[in-house]
Order: C-alpha cells, then structure tokens, then sequence
C-alpha cells in the first residue's frame, strides 16, 4: 500500500507540472496545446545537459551541484524557448492557438525523439545507449531520515527534490492566482482582456510571462519523469501521452493548481492501480489507462451543466486579443 | 483615444498645459484621466472590489482586498452609493454594474473623469443621483467631461459644451448663454426641419395585435411588461424611449427570437381577415405560415447579416431554402443584390466583398435593401439610422415612408425624436419595460414624448 | 507627477484590408522559403551537409522511384481525407481536435468487421457492413461532444480531445483482448491469407482505389460547402449564431448534423486506413494524422481543394526528411522538427497579410 501511495504520487508528478503550467497559460487566455511538446523538450534539454556533462568530464569526476544545476538549466532553456517561440506566434502575431500548440507539439516531440535517438551519432560519444544513472541518483537524492520516520515517514518524504518543488510550484501558483495583485491582473487579462487593457494593465506582457513561466514548469515536468522516473533512461516516445494527460488535469481540476495536487495524485493512482489488481488481464489495464479520459470529460460536461461562473474555462480562452478590434 | 485605447495619427493632447503621449490606458491614469465607458468595462466573474482595484499597483500594505473594500464603502458613503463590494458582479443589475465604474474612477482620485453616454442606461432618479455625485465632484475641483446625446442633461449639468459632427470639432459655448435650439443648431448644423415627406395613412386597418406581453432577460429580470399595441397596415408606428427600456426585446419577441412569458401577438392576414397567432413560433415557422414579416435588427453585423460573407451571400440568408433539393440558387440573390446596390447606391466594391469592409451607411442599406426586397407586411427597424450619415439617413427615411405608402405596417424603434415626429404617424413611448404613453406624431411635441419617457412605474424595484 | 517622459511608440499595429491575391500567395511562398532556408541551417548543423544536397535527399525520399511516389500520393491522400473531414466542423468554429479519435475508431470498427465476418459473407456485403460500420462509429465519435455543446455549450476543444485518448485505450483493449497469437499484444495482419476484406489493388496499383475515394470526397465535400443548403447554414452558424438564429436556423441541429458528417467521414479514413492499407488496426493507426490534419486543413483556409496542395507539402517535407534522416543514421522524427518549422513561419506569416504595422511618420521629438 505504501509502495503504491509512492508511485501513484511519483507518476502524478509530471502531470502537476504540466497541469500548473497550463493553468498558468490558460489563465491568460491562452489555450496552449503545445504542453505535451514542451514536456518532451524539457526533458530531452535534462538529457542533452546530463549526457554532454557526464561525457565531459567522466563518470568518476562528477559534482553533485553541477550534475543537477546543468540539466536543469538545460531543461529550463529549452522549455523557454518552446514558450517564447508559441508566444510570439500567439501574443504578438496573433496566429491561431490551436494550430500553434498542435505545431509545437509535434515540433517537441520531434526534438524530443530526434536528440533521444540520435544524440550519441551527433555528439560522436562512445557509449552504446544514453544511460544517465549517475545524473539521475543525483536527481533522485531523497531526505536522509525519510526512511527512519516508518510509514508516514515514506509516504511523505521519501521523495526527491523536484517532486517537492511540483507541489510548492502548484501551491504558489495558487496563491498567487487567488490571493495576490498579480493573480488578479492573470485573471483579468484571461477573462477580459480588454477590460484589463483599460485598466491599464500591459495584457501583452503578462500573456508573455504566463505562457513562458508555464512552459518551464511544464518543462520541469519532463525533467522530472526522464530523471527520477525512468532513471534517466531515455525511450523514445516513453513519455507517452502524459502531455495530454496533464492537459486533462487543467479540466479536472477546475483550472485550480491547488486542486490539481489531489488530482495529479488521483490521475497516478489510476495510471498504476492495474499493477495492484490481482489477476488483471493486460487488456483490462487498457480499459483503466482509460479512466482519468472519461472522468475528465465527466468534469467537463458536468461543469458545463451547472453553468457556475466559477469553475467554467477563463472567458476569453483561446482567442486572439487586438485592442483596436473591439 | 484620449484613454490610451486608440493612436492619434496626429496632433497632440495637453494636460495641465503640458503636452503629453498616451499610449496606453495606463498613461492615461497617469494623468489622473478616468473613462467611464457606455460598455462596462468589468470582469464578469471578479466582486466589486476586485474590479475597482483591477490595474492598480500594492499599497505599502500589500494586497489587502478587504482594506480596498473598506475604502469602497467610504466612498460609497460619501457619494451616498449603494453597493456591495464583494458582490459579483455577473449577478449585478446595469446600474449597479455603472455604480462600479464610477466608484473605480473616484477610488483612483481621477482629476478628469470622461463620462460616455452615462445615462443611457438609468432611471431618471438614477440620473439624479449621478448627476449630484458628478457635482459634488466639481465641487471638489475636478474636471468633468460627459458625452452625451442628451440636451437636457447637457443643460442641467454642464458649464461648457463642446460639440462635434461626425468626429469634426464644432465649438464650444458657455452653457448659461446658450439653449437647446441653439445646440441642436450646432449639432445638426443647419436648422432641425427634416422635411420628411409624410402622407397621411391610407385605409389603416390593424395587421398587428400584441397583447399583455411580458418578458424576462436571460437573467430572469422582466425587461416586458404588459405591453400592449396595435400596428396598422399603412402606418409608422414609431417607439420612443431610452436606450434599453425594452425595445430591443419587443421587436425579437415579436420576430420569434425570444420566448414571451404570457401575452400573445396575432397577425390579421391582409386578404382574408384570418388572425394567426405567432406565439411560440421560431422565425422560420412563421415565415412557413407565409407571413411577411421584416425585422432591421439593431445590431446589423451581429445579427442582421453575416459580417465575412458579400452582399449575394447576405441576400441568400432570406432565400436560400427556396427551391427543392439541396443546392442553392445563387442567381436570384446576385440579382437582387446587384439591384440593392444600383438603387440604394451601396458603395462596394462588389457583390462578393465581405460586408463587414462596407461603411456603416452602405452596411444599413444592404440590410434594409434585402428586408423590404421580402415585400413585407409587416416591417420593424431598430434604430436604422445610427452612426448613418445624413444623405444615407434620408435614403432609410425615404424606403420607409415608401413601404408605407405601399400598406405595410412599419414598425420604426428611434432615438431622434425629431425624426420619430416628423416620419411617423403615431409614437408609442415605452419606459422600463411598460408603454407610457401612445400620441399622435402630428401634434405632440419633444416635451411631451420627454415627459413620458422618463414617467416611471419602477414597479419591479424592491 | 507628469515629468515622467514619454516616448511616441516607434510603430503600431492595425488591421487592414486583406491585400489581393498575389500578394497573399507571394507572403505565404516568402514564409515557406525563409522555413526552408532555416530548416536547412538545421540541418546544416546536424549532418554537417551541403544544403543543396540536403534538399536533393529530400526530394529523391518523397519522389525518387515509382514505389516512393505511391507511397507519397497514398499518404497525401489520407492526411487530406482527414483535413476535409474535420472541415464542415471547423467552418462553423467548432474546433474539432478529435480527428484522431474518430478516425480510429472507425478503422476500429471496420476491423471488427474483417475479424468477425470475413469469411462468412460475400464480399460485397462485407464491404457494405465494414462501410456503414465506420462510418457509424465515427459519426458517433462526433456526435457525444456535438451534443453537450450544442445543449449546454461545453467547450468542444477539450472535449474531443480527451475522446481521442477514449478511442485510443479503447483499441488498446480489444488490441489485447484479440491478439493473434494471443498474448502477442497485437491483432496482426487480419485475413493475411484470404484477403478477405482487402481493398484491392487496381491496375497493380494497391492504392489506387484509396486515392480515388479521397479525391471523391474531397469534391463531394467542396461542393457540399460551397454550394449547398447546408453548406450555407454552417457557414451562418460560424460567423455569427445570433445571425443564424435571426433567420431562423436551427443552431443546435447544424452542430451535430455537421459534426456528424465529420466524424463520418473520419470513419471513412479510418475505414481506408484498415482496409486500404495496414489491414490491422493499433493504437498507431491514426498516426497523428488527426492532429497533422488540423493543420493542413488551417493553412488551406479549410478550402478543401487547396488542401491537397498543403496535404501534398506536408507529406512531402514528411517523407523527404524521413529520407535524410534514414541517410544519415539519424532519428526518423528530423521530420517532425522541419513540419513544425514550416507550419511555425506559414501560421506566423498570416500576421501580415492581416495586419500592418505603421511607423512613426516623423521624428518628432518628443521635449524631455
């Protein structure tokens, strides 16, 4: 039981990560479909940190700050970039958001794959497979008295750093959309912009940061599962579809970051609960990956039926803003 | 422009004597410069208070809502305001939501406040109030700007009038040495004979008979009350009343846009004499019934016409499910439309540019054009004029008063009395939802449609 | 207060008249240009190749021999198949994102249909069911998310796309549930040896009829936009609903006629995808196409005959990456990261063709 509070928590990780970004992005108005993208390219940017680190300097001379900050840097750089390319794309140009996200989506993916597979040709390392074990234990470093402290002890602490840094991120998001200035002007901008605009808010600039700072965070989330999940163990497309998940999470979790900590741990549990059903068929596993889909969509419609204000998408999401076309 | 949503291509605006760039809203609170615009500017899902603070920066105590409450409430209580600050403001009343915006302004110490159109949509006890609040805040030193189409209000409340024409600067005056001829004067830049050419009605009979309607808005507030009139074959019924007094409802009721509580409209069919009932009836079912009935609606863009399509797609909106089978005959519509433009003289570039790049005159026209092209019975129009040009103006007076020599009944809703008593026979002034009134458009005056318009029977206000 | 200067912005941006034809095909031809050059900088870095050459690779993987041209057309045929059937749903603004998920579904249904009856109907008649099967399927793909929307409004983007990943696991069940051998994890060829149905080949041309059938549609489907009844209501609906209510149009059963239609045809996708060309069905048949097909479908303006131009440059960029990346021992997905390069400068190059930005005519300074 333990063990499955554990994984269900360490595979909703990266769904909090993605999840609190896009809310962050959505809140501004933003609907950004490219998240699943922007995983990928945050994790390949740990990869291609760790992997260009370890080879320079040896497996035996590696330091343990310079092992976490480079690909974490790493990671962050790409996954900025991917949010400034949609921004320009979507804020500045004002190109269509679907066709935005779904391009930077596959264009994250493709790098993702693309460097996954061909990093050691490209790089002319002398290593079968990109294997980062030593990078990732780095990442994986849990507290020290974690195990000491018994059951409570396990399932509270015995995780590692950015599994912390998933929940205070989720929780900082959501004070700071419900409880400061700056969260009031976010929701403003995604509910109204033109409101926001008269009063004299920069709608363009906090579009920018909420859509940059959210793809990094969402990023993190890549990062997250190629090093603490899959041992920093690169597979092509093993990330699967946990970028749409995430998207998913946004929805079950009412575009709250607060509720999406609950919901990610709930969404884990539903990708692992097949493990820990006796005598569960493989297929059936297929009809449970199922589930946190059809509970999504559940929320959705049941949220759409009561009409509260309260819980519905930000108003203006998904569409363009140009002061003068009022 | 002057609140930083639109760039000026030239010129320059002075503050204090000093000459300044805005180029945003916020530059424009900057300058201590407060815009109350006619659409509110609020968030629908944030209180009160979150929206008067909405834009502003942290005090030294941080971000403290119940202190910016607070505050509301003092100035609430000053001004003598009824608000609650932590009410949403989706579930506010329009005047409630206008309380807001003006509080937003004085919470931000404006030294210039611009008011658009404040009025439009209050009471006349509302308008009182604002207008003491706007006083006091002379009294404070502040410089008021308020736009308004209203002479009265102009005279009860200004000190200077500036006028302008279609975005031209006429002059300004000293309100003590002038009067409503005067301004008229001024604003329509010749004197006020419209010389309408008005015949008398032939053989009115009633083609429409709407009795006891009542209405509610999506929110669930009655906007109907009781309405009952009759339209006569022959006749311009005109309907007088401040903006958002109804209007807009009555006419998409009577189209079958809106669902109607109680009460009921018939049709006297012109050849037989038969009545039919259209309650309950979708705009298609009652074209299905063979009656001719045409609605201008107020919003042409929104609602009268499809805004990316040219003037032959527009056409086919009234015709395209003629005909058996499943293609559509675009001959007919590119005819028609061809005709609209020779005779209105629609200016475009042709029948296929999107209507939404036609001026607002030539927009009016291709809408009116193809609603009397139906040959109605019945022909409503929502304020065909507005934001018209002069001449296209006349052009919309002049297909009326056709139509109505031809024996359809027009129904016109206006805003211009002037024009409401020179083109119609008979006006019906309604005022928050009920009809105050019915004169004959001969012999009633400005002053006597004003008083009715404003007589209110706020029955509904607890 | 006011002695803070203030600058006059340098420019501005305003909406203008869209400019006439040429100039628009003249900023999309510029887009795609500047994509291909930086695409070749890409490129250039990675493989440490002459561009020129690079580009010849790429035009000898989409065309060099006879097989890769087919295998070219047939690909081109079925992103466009998909880009025309989520069209009518996207001309009225209902962003249909579930392509996938429909056209899955429908490739799903018609391989029950080979499963379960091949064998044991005449041809024809199992054509007919595996037919009406995927279109069914399909068409109620479309029709759960049409009918919230249209009754309570639900946002129809999240929507299909979480029915994508229904579909999806869907298939993943029955995959296992009848995997050949079983445990396998995977269904196989279905009727390998009797080809029962296999669409089939025409003129040693195994495509052939695939091709055919999407050029029909994509006809049947521009005409039905452009020149019908219904074509016309969808189009009312998209630009304004209050337009389409004031003439008294049904708004709630145009929406889900019309994504009826687009979830049927996506069952004849996935229909061609099953019979056509995979005869088996996975999680991976739909490929991504759903979502590459929003795209296509977008950058034609949801003109169906200009999308078998942009179905056409997709699946050649596709293809000819693909090949530079099998030349050089590098990942297959090279190919992604020039697609949505591409897509990035056409989506982007819109913005001048529907905005222009005006300078500051003067230098007037501005007093300090």
């Amino acid at each position: 039981m333990i063990m499955f509070i554990q994984r269900a928590i360490i595979q909703g990780i990266p769904l909090l990560f993605g999840a609190t970004g896009e809310i962050l992005t959505e809140k501004s108005g933003h609907l950004n479909l490219g998240i699943p993208g922007i995983m990928y390219t945050g994790a390949i940017g740990g990869v291609i940190g760790a992997f260009l680190y370890e080879n320079a300097v040896g497996p035996e001379n590696i330091n343990p700050a310079l092992a976490i900050i480079i690909p974490l840097l790493c990671s962050i750089v790409l996954s900025l970039f991917m949010g400034l390319i949609y921004c320009f794309l979507t804020v500045t140009l004002r190109a269509n958001q679907n066709v935005t996200g779904l391009a930077l989506t596959t264009f994250g993916v493709g790098i993702g794959n693309f460097f996954g597979g061909s990093l050691i040709k490209l790089s002319g390392a002398d290593v079968p497979s990109i294997n980062l074990t030593a990078t990732s234990n780095y990442f994986k470093a849990k507290l020290p008295f974690a195990s000491s402290l018994g059951a409570v002890g396990e399932i509270v602490f015995s995780y590692s750093f950015l599994a912390y840094a998933a929940i205070i991120i989720a929780l900082v998001a959501a004070f700071v959309l419900k409880k400061t200035r700056t969260g009031l002007h976010l929701r403003a901008v995604g509910e109204n912009p033109a409101t926001a605009d008269a009063a004299g808010i920069n709608v363009g600039k906090y579009k920018y940061c909420a859509t940059c700072i959210g793809s990094v965070i969402a990023g993190l989330g890549g990062l997250f599962y190629i090093m603490d999940y899959a041992y920093g163990v690169w597979s092509n497309n093993g990330f699967g579809d946990r970028g749409w998940l995430a998207v998913a999470l946004v929805i079950f979790s009412m575009w709250k970051p607060d509720i999406s900590i609950i919901g990610s741990f709930i969404f884990g549990a539903l990708l692992i609960v097949q493990n820990y059903i006796p005598n569960l068929s493989m297929s059936a596993q297929e009809l449970i990956k199922m589930l946190p889909y059809v509970v999504t969509i559940v929320v959705l419609v049941i949220v759409s039926m009561r009409n509260k204000k309260e819980n519905q998408p930000p108003a203006s999401l998904g569409l363009p803003y140009f002061r003068e076309d009022r | 422009m002057i609140s930083g949503i639109y760039y000026p291509d030239s010129g320059e605006i002075l503050v204090n004597g000093e000459e300044v760039s805005i180029t945003s809203p916020k530059d424009a609170f900057n300058y201590r410069i407060g815009m109350i615009h006619q659409h509110f500017k609020l968030v629908d899902v944030f209180t009160a208070t979150e929206n008067i603070i909405l834009g502003l920066k942290d005090g030294p105590e941080g971000y403290d809502v119940k202190k910016a409450a607070q505050k509301i409430r003092e100035i609430s209580e000053q001004y003598g305001f009824d608000i609650d600050p932590d009410k949403k403001i989706y579930e506010m009343s329009v005047s409630e939501k206008q309380t807001v915006e003006i509080i937003k302004v004085l919470y931000r110490g404006a030294d210039i406040l611009m008011l658009d159109e404040p009025t439009a949509v209050l009471t006349p006890q509302e308008t009182r109030k604002l207008f003491a609040v706007l006083r006091r805040m002379k009294q404070d030193g502040k410089a008021v700007v308020i736009i308004t189409h209203k002479l009265h209000e102009v005279l009860d409340i200004s000190d200077k009038v500036a006028v302008l024409r279609k975005g031209e600067y006429i002059g300004t005056v000293n309100t003590a040495g002038t009067n409503e001829t005067q301004l008229t004067e001024m604003m329509v830049g010749q004197k006020v004979v419209l010389n309408i050419d008005r015949t008398e009605p032939v053989n009115p009979e009633p083609r429409l008979i709407v009795a006891h309607l009542n209405c509610m808005n999506r929110e669930g507030i009655k906007v109907l009350d009781d309405v009952t009139f009759t339209a006569n074959s022959g006749e311009i019924l005109g309907i007088a009343g401040i903006a958002g007094s109804g209007q807009r409802e009555l006419l998409e009721t009577i189209a079958g846009l809106q669902p109607m509580v109680t009460g009921g409209v018939q049709y006297i069919v012109p050849e037989t004499g038969e009545i039919e009932f259209l309650r309950d009836k979708t705009p298609l079912q009652i074209r299905e019934l063979g009656i001719r009935l045409s609605f201008v609606p107020e919003d042409r863009l929104g609602m009268g016409l499809v805004a990316t399509m040219g003037t032959t797609d527009n056409m086919l909106l009234r015709s395209y499910k003629k005909g058996k089978g499943l293609f559509l005959n675009k001959k007919e519509p590119k005819e028609l439309a061809e005709k609209i433009i020779k005779e209105l003289q629609v200016v475009t570039p042709g029948v296929n540019t999107p209507v939404r790049r036609l001026s607002g005159g030539n927009v009016q026209k291709v809408l009116v054009g193809r609603e009397i092209a139906a040959a109605p019975r019945v022909l409503m129009a929502a304020y065909p004029v507005r934001g018209l040009d002069i001449n296209s103006s006349y052009t919309i007076y002049n297909l009326l008063n056709k139509q109505k020599e031809m024996g359809v009944a027009v129904i016109f809703v206006g805003e211009d009395l002037d024009v409401l008593l020179e083109l119609c026979d008979r006006i019906m002034v309604i005022g928050s939802g009920t009809v105050t009134g019915v004169v004959d458009a001969r012999t009633a005056t400005k002053e006597e449609i004003g008083l009715l318009m404003t007589k209110e029977v706020r029955t509904d206000e607890q | 207060m006011n002695s803070k200067t203030h600058k006059d912005p340098l420019f501005h941006i305003s909406r203008k008249d869209p400019p006439v034809w040429w100039k628009r095909f003249g900023i999309r031809i510029i887009a795609v240009i500047l994509a291909l050059v930086l695409a070749g900088i890409v490129t250039l870095l990675l493989t440490k190749l002459n561009p020129i050459d690079v580009y010849l690779t790429m035009i000898d993987g989409a065309v060099g021999t006879k097989r890769r041209v087919w295998a070219l057309i047939q690909k081109t045929a079925m992103l466009l198949i998909i880009a025309v059937a989520i069209t009518p749903a996207f001309r009225m603004r209902f962003w249909n994102i579930g392509a996938e998920g429909q056209v899955l579904i429908g490739g799903f249904a018609t391989a029950v249909v080979m499963l379960k009856l091949g064998g044991k109907v005449p041809t024809p008649v199992l054509f007919i069911i595996m037919v009406v099967s995927a279109i069914a399927a399909g068409a109620v793909w479309g029709f759960i998310p049409a009918f919230f929307k249209a009754k309570s409004n639900t946002n129809e983007t999240l929507f299909t796309l979480m029915m994508n990943y229904v579909a999806i696991q869907l298939i993943g069940y029955f995959v296992l549930e009848w995997s050949v051998p079983k445990g396998s994890g995977q269904i196989g060829i279905i009727n390998q040896k009797t080809q029962e149905g296999w669409i089939p080949s025409v003129g040693g041309n195994a495509y052939l009829v695939n091709v055919i059938v999407v050029a029909a549609i994509t006809i049947a489907i521009a005409i039905y936009l452009n020149r019908t009844k219904h074509g016309y209501e969808i189009a009312v609906v998209g630009d304004s609903q209050n337009t389409a209510r004031y003439i008294g149009i049904d708004v709630k059963k145009v929406i889900i006629r019309t994504m009826l239609l687009s979830g049927a045809i996506c069952g004849i996708a996935g229909f061609l995808l099953v019979s056509g060309q995979d005869h088996t069905i996975t999680k991976d048949t739909a490929g991504g196409n759903g979502f590459t097909a929003i795209m296509v479908a977008w950058l034609a303006k949801f003109n169906p005959l200009w999308m078998i131009l942009t179905a056409f440059i997709i699946c050649f960029l596709q293809k000819g990456a693909g090949e530079i990346a099998t030349m050089f021992n590098l990942n297959l997905a090279f190919a992604d990261i020039i697609t949505g390069i591409i897509i990035f400068f056409i989506v982007g190059s819109e913005f001048f063709i529907d905005y222009k930005i005006v300078f500051r005519k003067s230098g007037k300074e501005v007093a300090a």
